[in-house]
């Protein structure tokens, strides 16, 4: 039985055979993503986590935890991301994306499970360990566990494809957001503010979601091509046909550029995902628009809402964009439209043109999003598929920096000119100048990338996984 | 555009066969979730233009 078991999450059983059709590959990817995305939710349990003993989130007791307590928990999380995308992407190459994926649902499924017994305890370091340190690691594995297989699948359409899978990611917190809100209501007669029976439930329901991408998800065969696809004979520099270990990328300068890039990308994101809430409320407040013609908290929640349906969308859109106009290219649009578009928020603020306001922050998402969804066809077009997964691992270290960052930044400036006595937008314009001043060193970092040099690429054929077939 | 077997691949396994009802359900099963959680967020989002 064991034995049995084990095989069948080898990689050589998940090779697809003749008739297997490629698309199934990603709503395999999207059943991970799907799942793992829900960490953007997270606090949505902020309130009630921080009521646990008072039992009223208006009225914390002495003993609830703090915002700031509970807060280090997605911190942690977003930091074992990183990590372990970073130390597990070359066992995830050797194991293929099945055995991968297994482990990601188990840690994911298991962080909630044991996060649940912390709150049932109220011990914040079960909290930290269940949520933040094994579902962190689950979060590390899964997202890296569909990129390369669905590179191998879509040679021709390697953004669309990875695009995708990351546009589930930011799908998850959609998901995972009114799931918990409905479910804390459902259990909060049965415990304090419903979140423990709500984190058990969570973690069996996404464990169960992500067996389908498991049992769906199948390699190509070495020598697979999509019928009728031909690669293209005209020379481009910045797409490789050879291939470079993991362990060689990192030395690359390449590399490290384009790390500067995602940390750039993530670091200016975070400056409107943190402060978007009460951003739009104190520039747009019934003070400044008039009475009654200000924004509220509900409409405020809304533009929440309409960020992250645009941060999902641009994943999509702009990743599928990049197959066109080249990887290159497109990141330079993100940097060059976003310096300006960063710039110009602080503006419509002070003008209280709030529509403009509104689709500008829009475009800035969606392309926030694209950087994440663009990333690992770049990853491949500069390293080849051979080991594009772990690379793309070590390239998450970026986001976790910038997860850690990002938010001190963000604080750190708007304190700072709020205590200064600004107000409204004025309150902001150094953070989203400063975001705009990381945009410029992101472009430039992009602009210099070349190919890499021929030192780098390995020698002769590359077995993808020794014994695999 | 479905793959091309090659000489090499191993037997098919039964799960291995795709049609295209499968690939519907496939995304039935990761689409719906999305899609609710999409209308959800839509529905909140309508309170900024209210």
């Amino acid at each position: 039985m064991a034995d049995n078991s084990s095989s069948l999450l080898d990689r050589s059983r998940t090779i697809a055979g003749p008739g297997y059709n490629r698309w199934l590959v990603p709503p395999a990817a999207l059943a991970i993503h799907l799942a793992i995305g829900q960490a953007y939710a997270f606090s949505v349990f902020n309130k009630p986590l921080g009521a646990l003993i008072s039992r009223d989130v208006a009225k914390p007791a002495p003993d609830d935890w703090t915002p700031l307590q509970i807060g280090v928990t997605f911190s942690i999380a977003i930091v074992l991301l990183g990590l372990s995308a970073a130390i597990f992407g070359k066992w995830l190459e050797r194991v293929g994306p099945r055995k991968a994926m297994l482990a990601s649902s188990l840690c994911f499924g298991g962080g909630f499970l044991i996060a649940s017994l912390g709150v049932h305890l109220h011990s914040i370091w079960l909290l930290y360990f269940g949520y933040g340190f094994v579902g962190g690691i689950g979060l590390g594995i899964g997202y890296i566990s569909p990129v390369s297989t669905l590179i191998k699948w879509f040679p021709d359409r390697k953004g669309v494809a990875t695009g995708m899978a990351i546009m589930g990611f930011g799908g998850g917190a959609m998901i995972g957001s009114p799931l918990a809100n409905n479910l804390m209501n459902h259990f909060k007669d049965s415990a304090p503010l419903g979140v423990a029976p709500t984190f058990i439930v969570m973690g069996i329901i996404y464990l169960i979601f992500m067996q389908f991408g498991v049992w769906t998800i199948r390699v190509p065969a070495d020598d697979w091509k999509p019928a009728g696809y031909v690669p293209s004979t005209e020379h481009n520099d910045m797409i490789t046909t050879a291939n470079v270990s993991a362990d060689n990328a990192i030395k690359t300068p390449q590399f490290w550029m384009l790390w500067v890039v995602l940390l750039c990308n993530v670091t200016a994101g975070i400056g409107v995902l943190e402060t978007a809430s009460p951003l739009i409320q104190e520039t747009f407040s019934d003070t400044a628009m008039g009475a009654g013609k200000g924004v509220t908290a509900a409409a405020a929640a809304g533009f929440v809402g309409l960020l992250s349906l645009f941060n999902l969308l641009g994943r999509f859109f702009w990743s599928s964009a990049s197959d066109k106009l080249g990887r290159k290219v497109a990141y330079a649009i993100y940097f060059g439209l976003g310096i300006l578009l960063y710039a110009l928020i602080p503006t419509l603020g002070h003008n209280l043109q709030l529509t403009l306001f509104v689709a500008v922050a829009c475009v800035i998402i969606s392309m926030y999003g694209g950087g994440f969804a663009t990333a690992p066809a770049y990853l491949s077009d500069l390293f080849g598929k051979y080991q594009v997964g772990a690379i793309h691992g070590r390239l998450l270290t970026a986001w976790s920096t910038a997860g850690v960052l990002g938010p001190l930044i963000v604080h750190y400036l708007s304190d700072s000119r709020k205590a200064q006595g600004f107000t409204g937008a004025a309150a902001y314009q150094t953070v989203f100048y400063t975001m705009a001043g990381l945009l410029v060193v992101g472009f430039l970092a992009n602009i210099i990338v070349t190919a890499v040099n021929e030192r780098y690429h390995e020698k002769g054929p590359v077995t993808i996984e020794p014994g695999a077939h | 555009m479905n793959p091309q077997p090659n000489s090499s691949t191993p037997a098919p396994a039964a799960a291995d066969t795709g049609t295209g009802g499968s690939v519907v359900l496939a995304w039935l099963v990761v689409g719906l979730p999305l899609a609710w959680g999409v209308s959800q967020t839509f529905i909140k989002a309508l309170a900024l233009f209210k």
